[in-house]
């Protein structure tokens, strides 16, 4: 099965097609904040390249996030309307499980970290099994001063994986047992999406479009104020 | 470049919206899923709220307009989609939508221009319109007065130097506690107002073409402050009377000065009854058209997107896949 995956949450935007041979064709940017402007003519791009008909695609694949709100909902968007119109149906993946999947091969225990901006990150712990990673800590947006104190406190060799790791490398750098993945490791790739959900594809775990919801792990700020204001 | 019936998208502030129109004029089905409910507790509408919910909203509303004009995918010829003014993040959605839609249906996509397709709501329900026109087009984002010439030729006289039109009713109706939107309100609670009862400033009635409500509103705080017990259908009314008089004070000025063949509100704020009567009055006194499109097609509404689109495409063919949203875009001026 041929899938089409796109990445977006995070600086980059990325589009891929592939199946049980790997990718066939992908491409990726970083131009700022320009996701909307690059993402379709990538998709066009990538199917060329693949030498495909998009009515050939046989199922989304999509990383819901968590991420960078805005580049995170022109690709759910772009994705969502794909599969909709395609009638095909879709797989979502969170960015961390991308991160943890593309570094599976340590021993070490992973931690995923994508920049959430504001000085905080998006992060999720996994630990490698045979033939991937498991999610351990659900998806969480903190502090990276509070993800430093719990790696220190775990008192295990960690792999930390991520934009986020990088943003806030000071933090991390000095922790004895503490190892940062390299940059181009950094961001979800949409290749990487493909290979993960073509897994996914042969167990047969596709939602429809109407189950793809952004993973946005925080409120917008009006509503936790609101919140706040009257409880 | 022509297609006959187009899919247009609307996704610039709080209304997700989608519709199929044919040739420009024949409406075949028109959906708006709007946000007003959820923007309510915050006394307007919140960016982040708003994009989330479209993206939740904008492929069944899609899915619905196509149900609803009764025809199959395929039968789309063109998708045109809102790309500015508005909420960046708004308006992304549609925008990602409509791009990826058309790649499926290998068929041209249109950026639009929001204020444009405004201007062409009222071609959907009068296509006959004789041009020049002199458009008022009044929302809670703009306050502009316009000489449409021909068609997608446009002057803009005038604009708000501060507050549009829209905007003062919604804070003349947050500080009186009304609720929000302000212009329903104000519109219900005039009904039972006197109009003259308070004698608020009309700024600029009488000077050039731009207009400005920030110190009308500021009059409305300052009488509301120093006399807590006054009647507020009175307050609303004579603030709403402000309002329109100045507007449609202007328009007909403009009309008479371009020798226009009609006078045509376009806009949210168009709904308003005060400003319909008034326009209808002095377009009858001074013997031309008046054109007052109906409520749901001069708030946000994507049969105007499609109805524009039809007209751009022809003139500019299709729009690059790599363009973005540009939220402070303007009317493209002839
Ligand atoms: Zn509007």
């Amino acid at each position: 099965m041929l899938i089409l995956g796109i990445e977006s949450a995070t600086s980059r935007v990325g589009c891929a097609i592939g199946g049980h041979e790997g990718t066939i064709a992908s491409a990726h940017s970083s131009r700022g904040r320009r996701h909307a402007e690059s993402l379709a003519p990538q998709v066009e791009f990538v199917a060329e390249q693949a030498g495909v008909q998009l009515a050939d695609i046989g199922a989304i694949a999509i990383d819901i996030g968590p991420g960078l709100f805005t580049g995170l909902r022109v690709g759910v968007t772009t994705a969502l309307a794909l599969a909709t119109t395609l009638r095909i149906p879709m797989i979502g993946v969170t960015s961390l499980d991308l991160l943890a999947f593309l570094v599976g091969h340590t021993d070490r225990m992973i931690t995923a970290a994508v920049d959430a901006r504001r000085g905080e990150v998006f992060h999720a712990t996994y630990q490698p099994v045979p033939g991937g990673v498991q999610r351990i800590t659900e998806p969480a947006v903190g502090k990276p001063e509070e993800l430093r104190s719990a790696i220190v406190a775990e008192a295990a060799d960690v792999l930390i994986v991520g934009d986020g790791a990088l943003a806030h490398r000071h933090l991390f750098e000095d922790v004895s047992g503490v190892e940062i993945a390299d940059e181009v490791l950094a961001f979800p790739s949409a290749s990487a999406l493909v290979s993960l959900a073509h897994a996914r594809a042969m167990r047969e775990e596709f939602v429809r479009p109407d189950e793809i919801e952004p993973l946005y792990l925080r409120r917008p700020d009006a509503v936790a104020k609101w919140d706040t204001a009257s409880s | 470049m022509t297609a006959d019936r187009i899919l247009g998208i609307e996704t610039s502030c709080d209304e997700t919206a989608a519709a199929v129109v044919r040739r420009g004029t024949d409406v075949m089905s028109s959906v708006v899923s709007s946000q007003i409910e959820i923007h309510q507790r915050y006394g307007g509408v919140v960016p982040e709220v708003a994009s989330r919910a479209h993206v939740e909203s904008i492929m069944p509303v899609i899915a619905q307009s196509i149900v609803e004009a009764g025809i199959d995918d395929h039968e789309i010829d063109a998708i045109a989609s809102t790309h500015g003014p508005g909420l960046v993040g708004a308006l992304l959605v549609g925008v990602s939508a409509a791009k990826a839609i058309s790649l499926v249906w290998d068929v041209p996509f249109i950026a639009m221009n929001h204020l444009e397709s405004h201007l062409y709501a009222a071609f959907l329900e009068e296509p006959d319109l004789e041009m020049p026109l002199v458009v008022l087009l009044v929302s809670g984002g703009h306050t502009m007065l316009i000489v449409m010439e021909d068609h997608l030729r446009y002057r803009v006289l005038g604009s708000t130097l501060d507050d549009a039109a829209g905007e003062a009713f919604d804070k003349v109706a947050r500080f009186m506690d009304l609720g929000y939107p302000g212009g329903p309100v104000i519109d219900r609670l005039a009904i039972d107002g006197d109009p003259t009862a308070i004698r608020f400033p009309r700024a600029m009635a009488n000077d050039g073409w731009d207009f400005s409500f920030s110190g009308l509103k500021t009059a409305v705080v300052n009488h509301v402050r120093k006399h807590p017990d006054a009647d507020v259908n009175d307050v609303a009314a004579s603030f709403q009377e402000a309002v329109a008089d100045v507007l449609v004070g202007k328009a007909r000025r403009a009309a008479r000065e371009v020798g226009a063949n009609g006078v045509c509100l376009a806009g949210g704020v168009a709904a308003n009854s005060r400003l319909r009567e008034k326009t209808l009055d002095v377009c009858v006194e001074d013997g031309y058209r008046a054109f007052l499109p109906s409520r749901a097609m001069c708030t946000d509404n994507a049969a105007m997107v499609a109805a524009a689109a039809w007209w751009r495409l022809r003139a500019d063919g299709p729009s690059p896949l790599d363009i973005g949203a540009n939220p402070s875009l303007r009317l493209p001026i002839s």
